[in-house]
Formats: C-alpha cells, structure tokens, sequence
C-alpha cells in the first residue's frame, strides 16, 4: 500500500468518525468537533514545527494559545471611553515606564564596565524604576477597574474587526517566544521546557488577575464574530424561506449555517498555515533545521548558528499556536481565563504531535482531527467504564459513589497513558516523517 | 520607632514561614538535583510524585486516626510517614521499569525522559485525582502551636504576637535531620560514594565496576523518600491539594537550577534563596514599616511589591537571571 492511499484512507476514517457523530449524534456536535478539530489542527502544525522539525520541547503552549485570546479581547471589544478618560493615559504612562526602565538597565549593563558600580547602578535603577512605576501605574488601574465594575471596568479594545486579531494574536505570542527562546536557548534542552511551564502559568495568572486589561476572572463576553448571529439569520424572511426550502426548521439552519461559516474561515487558515509549513519544510531552510536537530555539533562545525535558528522556529511556531488561540476564542465568543488549563491546551496538543507522527505535517493535522475527537467522546466512555466496574457493587455504597464521581479525572491518566505508549512503541506515529 | 516589636512581626510573618517553606522547596530540590545527577534529566513528575507520597500519608493517618492511635501533640502524619514512603518507593520503582529503563537501555537523548516523566506526571496526577479527589484534605492533628501568639504577648508584653506553628518546628527539625543523613550517606558510606562518582563521570565509573543499575535503582529509593517528606510537611503546614503539587514545580526547578542543577548543596541554598524573594516580595510591609518609620509617617498603602497571586513569577523571574547571567547557578552545577 502506498503512502497515499493509507494516507488517504487514514484522513478518510476521521472523517467518517466525524460523519458518525452527526449521524448519530447531530450535525450541531459534528460541526463543533470539526471546528475545535480545525483549530487543534493548527496548534499541533505549531508544535510539530517546533518539535517535528527542530526538536525543541515547549511545554508552555497553553500560555500562547491564552496570548491569542487576550489579543481578541484588545483588538475587538470597543473601547471603553469613561475608563480611558478616568486612567488610560496613566496606565499607559506606567506601563511605558516600567518599559523605559528595563531598556535602562540593559543599556546600562551593556555599556558599564563589569564590577562593583555597575551592580550597584543597575539595583538602584531597577528598584528606582520599579517604585515609579507602581506609582503610575497603580493609581490608573484603580481609576480603571473604578468605571463600571459590574459591566466593563478594563480598558476595551480598539474596536477593530476581529478577524485582525488572528493575526495580532500571533504576533502577541511571537513576543512572548522571543523573550523566552532569548534566555532559555543555547542553554541545555530542558531549560527550556522549565522556562516555557513558568511562562505559560505567569501568562495566565496575569490575565486572571489584571482587571484593567481583560477584565480578569469576570471573564469579557459577547466578542465581535466574523459570522452572523443565529437570532438574525432567524429574523430574515429570505433565510428562513430558504431553510423551509431544504426542510430544515429555521433554528437549527441558522446554528448550522454560522458553524459551517467558522468551518469554512478556519479552513482558509488551516490550509494557509500547512501550505506555509509544507513549503518550510521542504526548503533548504527546513533541511538546515533537520540537521541540525539530528546533529547539534555537526551542524554547527558546518556553520549553522543553531541558537538563532532554533530561536527563530521557536518563534514562528508559538506564532502559530498564538493564531489558533485567537481563532478559539472567537469562536467561543469569550474570554475566560479559568478556564486555560495545561492538560487541555499544553497536553493534548503534545499528544496529537506524537501521535500524528512527530516531523510530518499531514501527521499533525490527523492528530489534531483524531485526539479531539477520542477527547470529546472519551468521557461518555470513561463514565460507561466506570459504571461497568462499579455495576456489581452495592447500590449507594461510598466507593462505588467515589469512583463514579472520579470518572471525570479519568482523562488525564488515559492520556498520559496513550502518550506514554506511543513514545515507546510507536515513535514515529501514524504518519510517520519521511 | 519601635524596633522590638517589628522584629517580631517581621518574624512571625516573613522569616518563620519563609524558613518553613525553604526548608520544603530545599527537600523537593534536593530529589530533582540527584535525579538530574543521577538520571541526567529533569524530572517533569516529580511534584506529583510528592502529591502521591502526601496522598498515601493522609490516607494512612486517617486509618491510624480511625484505630485511635495517635502520637499526642505531634501530628498523626510522622507515624503515617514510613507507610508513605514505602508505597512511594514502589511506584517510582514501577515507574523506573515500565518507562524509564527502557530509553536507558536506548541510550536516548535526555529531552525523551522529560517528555516521559511529563507522561508519568499525568498518569499520577490522574491516580491521585482518581484515588482521592482533587479537593482540600486536612491532615494535621495534635498540637497547633509551640508558642502562640496571645502566650507571645502575655510572656513578653510586646504588642505584636508571635506564632510558631508545630508544623513548621516539625518542618525544619525533620528537614534538617534529614540533610545530615543524606550528606552522611553521599559522603561516608560506600554506596553514596559510588553515586557521586557515577554523577561526576560515568565512563570512569563504569570501568571501575560500580553496577549502575543499582545505584539507579538506589537513587530513586532516595528519591522517593525525600520527595515524600518534602510532600507531607509541605501538606502538613498548608493542606494537601494535588493541583498545588504541580504548581510547586516550578519554585522547584527554579531552586534545584538556582543553586546549580545537580548540585545537592546548592538545592539547599536555592530552596532558601527562592523562599526567602517568594516571601518577601510578595509580604506587605505596612505593619514592619509602620513600627519603624518615625511618627506620623507611617505609610498609607499595603507597601506590597507583588500581589500574592504572582509569587510563582518571582521564582520565575530568579530562575530568569541565574539562567541569563550564571547558567550552572550559584554553587557549580553540572552542566549548561
């Protein structure tokens, strides 16, 4: 058999899973895993550039994934003018302050001689900075937080068509990315795993609670959608004609027409994004990358300048998971920061990466179709296991209740699982890199 | 100015607890440092390793509380402990011959062990959640305090009080205990010397014919028992909740990396170093300042450099500036 067809055949399986679920199930829930699979399939062609292609291991995807969330939120909600009258300009001044004062100590550790004077210089700048800057800055985020608290009390964003913060989002994570590559890269390989866990969890613990910016664990609903909403589609008479024409009632067409909208933009993305990488990977830049995750030492007597070059994919692939975060919470609608979780947004892509076959885009792609999918439908599984197991105990009994109730957590360990039976026995996965 | 009566609250409200707590970090350190030493990677499971050890305490400690046994004013937990450890080192030995030995075997590169250990680490942290649930346990019995507050002040007729909490004298009494043992066995006995030597150059300890499967597998009983106690102390002076173990992580690498990663020494110092910044950065220093500053001026506002809820980026951003400036830590680490 050759590559093609099992490829194929592989790519057709999913779909047919999915096809299942809307025969089954409803086309709503295959529309929404087709969605959520889309997007998945972005993050893992994020990770598998990074991964796949130059071996760096970023356990912090969930940070840049909240990154292209956050970017939704500024780029799309109006602004909230009372707020920016009442302690914009102070907030900004603070942030440019604390900005201005970092430049200063690099410049200064940069053009001071090495020694006593300039450690000394560099903690009273810092310090002087510091206390300045919290001075700013503290006063206009409680003027901020103060307009509204109830219904705004953040900033707003610009009030830009939100599918400019797919972009944006990228551009956002990109950001994060250089910071970390720069300090963590060159350095040996797990420092940058160590790195990129404590940015994903500062990344979120921000969000949660700076209120000025994204209105923190009050969550920013009612995002700006690139699709019409239901409720209009339900009011235009020419809709709804049209919907009695194919015999579907008007409800149901209009959730499935704004579904299969997002389908279509995602798809735009998601072909976009793989024709980019495809075409990475396959130039002498991609073979460069290869090489050097092969042989470190080779390819730098070669001279390749690994650091830039992994610093430089470390980048481009955070991008990507910084667009496909974007993309999510558009298509929730919301911002939640609570709910960004390492398990769902660092685990699982890790674990479509290597199960779609680490080094080979296709692989990705089908990973981030196929683990979606077993994600969704694994815990009706897991609480039908469970209710196996415990079927012949005693009706009330307290463990049969504790293990009903801790059917839920049954998801972290059959993933673990499933990585950790891959990793050995399939390491290539499904779609093996050639 | 009232110098006395800062300097109790100083203590009581940052030194004390500070001391506990980098007492807990240098334990937790001190396991990711041999296994990185030992094992040459860094070990993504191991603050669920010590919600497991925690786990298996509390549920022994709830047994021995239900039989009525108990150890008057001190916790139930230390008599609980040993079963912990027990149960820890046969999971991690399990783990070591399901997973790891394998890619030993293979001789794969040190990135594919973190990426088990992160697979180990959710397959525990699914056990624990399974076994007993993610919620808050309390565990701690016995005694609260060795000296309260209101004693405190009637002893000494100072204004402000001073606590300090059984768990914390337990905490540091117990960790130091346990550092001179493990220093003495690392030091003095034949086995620990056959580690060390293993961690400094393996080729050259291979030829001299020490068995490296046994100081792997002797490794990882060490492991086990110190990431239990850091678990159960840790658990024992806040509460046991399995999502605050893997948070701890990363205080924990920062330490381990800090004081030089590999570096058992420099886990200890890191631990305290993290501890102390986490502490006092994040302490509002209204009360100490208002003590001291001259009448009249003492400040308005909390004096908070960094709300409590970003006392993990202050270890990150330690771990930050040893990585940019000192790569191998403050004592000398085993590689860049």
């Amino acid at each position: 058999m050759s590559d093609t067809v099992k490829n194929t055949l592989l790519f057709a399986g999913v779909a047919a899973l999915i096809a299942g679920t809307g025969f089954i199930q409803s086309w709503n829930a295959a529309l929404f895993i087709l969605n959520m699979g889309l997007i998945s399939a972005i993050m893992a062609l994020g990770v598998n550039l990074q991964w796949g292609i130059a071996g760096l291991f970023n356990v912090g995807v969930m940070g840049f994934v909240a990154l292209g969330g956050l970017a939704t939120v500024l780029v799309s909600m109006p602004p909230v003018g009372d707020a920016w009258a009442a302690g914009g300009a102070r907030v900004m001044a603070g942030l440019a302050l604390g900005a201005a004062t970092i430049v200063a100590a690099v410049l200064l550790h940069r053009h001071m001689a090495a020694g006593r004077a300039r450690s000394l210089a560099m903690i009273a700048l810092l310090a002087g900075g510091f206390f300045l800057y919290r001075f700013v800055f503290d006063a206009g985020v409680v003027a901020v937080e103060a307009v509204n608290p109830a219904g705004t009390g953040y900033l707003g964003g610009l009030g830009l068509p939100v599918l400019l913060a797919w972009p944006v989002g990228g551009l956002l994570a990109a950001g994060a990315a250089w910071l970390i590559g720069k300090t963590a890269l060159g350095l040996r390989s797990d420092y940058l795993a160590i790195a990129t866990l404590g940015i994903a969890e500062i990344v979120i613990a921000v969000m949660k609670n700076e209120d000025w910016l994204a209105r923190g664990v009050k969550n920013v609903t009612g995002l700006p959608r690139p699709v019409p909403y239901e409720i209009d589609l339900q009011q235009d008479p020419a809709f709804v004609a049209r919907a009695e024409g194919l015999g579907i009632d008007p409800v149901t067409a209009s959730t499935l027409y704004t579904k299969v909208g997002y389908a279509i933009l995602f798809v735009v993305v998601l072909a976009i994004i793989f024709w980019m990488a495809q075409k990475a990977l396959n130039s002498p830049w991609g073979r460069m990358m290869r090489a050097i995750r092969d042989n470190e030492v080779a390819a730098e007597a070669m001279g390749k300048d690994v650091t830039a070059r992994h610093l430089q994919i470390f980048i481009l692939g955070s991008a990507v998971c910084g667009v496909a975060g974007a993309m999510m919470t558009t298509l929730d609608g919301q911002l939640t920061p609570s709910s960004y979780q390492p398990l769902r947004f660092t685990f699982l892509i890790w674990v479509m990466v290597i199960v779609g076959g680490s080094g080979n885009n296709l692989g990705a792609v089908l990973g981030g179709f196929l683990i979606w999918f077993l994600w969704v439908q694994v815990e009706p599984i897991g609480l039908g296991l469970m209710q196996l197991i415990t079927a012949g105990m005693a009706e009330g009994s307290a463990l049969k209740e504790h293990l009903l109730g801790s059917a839920a957590h049954m998801r972290l360990f059959t993933m673990g699982l499933i990585l950790l039976l891959v990793l050995r026995f399939s390491p290539r996965g499904l779609i093996p890199e050639k | 100015m009232d110098i006395l009566n800062a300097l109790v609250a100083l203590s009581n409200f940052v030194i004390i607890p500070a001391i506990a707590y980098g007492s807990q970090l240098a334990l937790g350190a001190l396991g990711v440092t041999l296994i990185y030493g030992i094992l040459r990677f860094s070990n993504f499971a191991h603050g669920d390793t010590m919600a497991f050890g925690a786990m298996l305490a509390v549920l022994t400690t709830w047994w021995l509380q239900s039989m009525g046994v108990g150890l008057g004013p001190l916790p139930t937990a230390l008599l609980a402990l040993p079963v912990a450890i027990l149960g820890t080192m046969a999971l991690l030995l399990l783990t070591d011959r399901t997973v790891y030995r394998f890619y030993r075997q293979q001789k794969a590169k040190p990135i594919i062990f973190v990426m088990a250990s992160l697979g180990v680490m959710f397959i525990m942290n699914g056990l624990v959640r399974i076994i007993i649930g993610p919620d808050d346990q309390r565990f701690s019995d016995g005694e609260r305090f060795i000296i309260s507050a209101r004693n405190f002040k009637q002893m000494t007729g100072l204004q402000e009080g001073l606590a300090v909490k059984t768990t914390q004298g337990i905490t540091v009494v117990t960790a130091i205990i346990v550092v001179v043992a493990l220093f003495w066995f690392l030091n003095r006995t034949r086995t620990g010397k056959s580690m060390r030597a293993y961690s400094d150059n393996e080729d050259l300890a291979l030829l001299s014919g020490i068995n490296p499967e046994r100081v792997v597998l002797v490794t990882w009983l060490i492991v086990a028992g110190l990431t239990t106690i850091a678990g159960v102390l840790y658990g024992l002076d806040k509460s046991f909740k399995p999502f605050v173990y893997f948070m701890l992580l990363l205080p924990i690498f920062a330490s381990a990396i800090v004081g030089g990663l590999g570096n058992p020494l420099g886990a200890i110092a890191g631990g305290f170093v993290i501890a102390f910044s986490e502490v006092f950065i994040t302490y509002a220093w209204k009360k100490v300042l208002g003590y001291l500053a001259p009448e009249g001026l003492a400040p308005d506002g909390l004096i908070q450099l960094l709300s409590t809820d970003y006392k993990f980026a202050v270890s990150f951003v330690i771990l930050v500036i040893v990585l940019l400036f000192k790569p191998t830590g403050l004592f000398k680490g085993q590689s860049v």
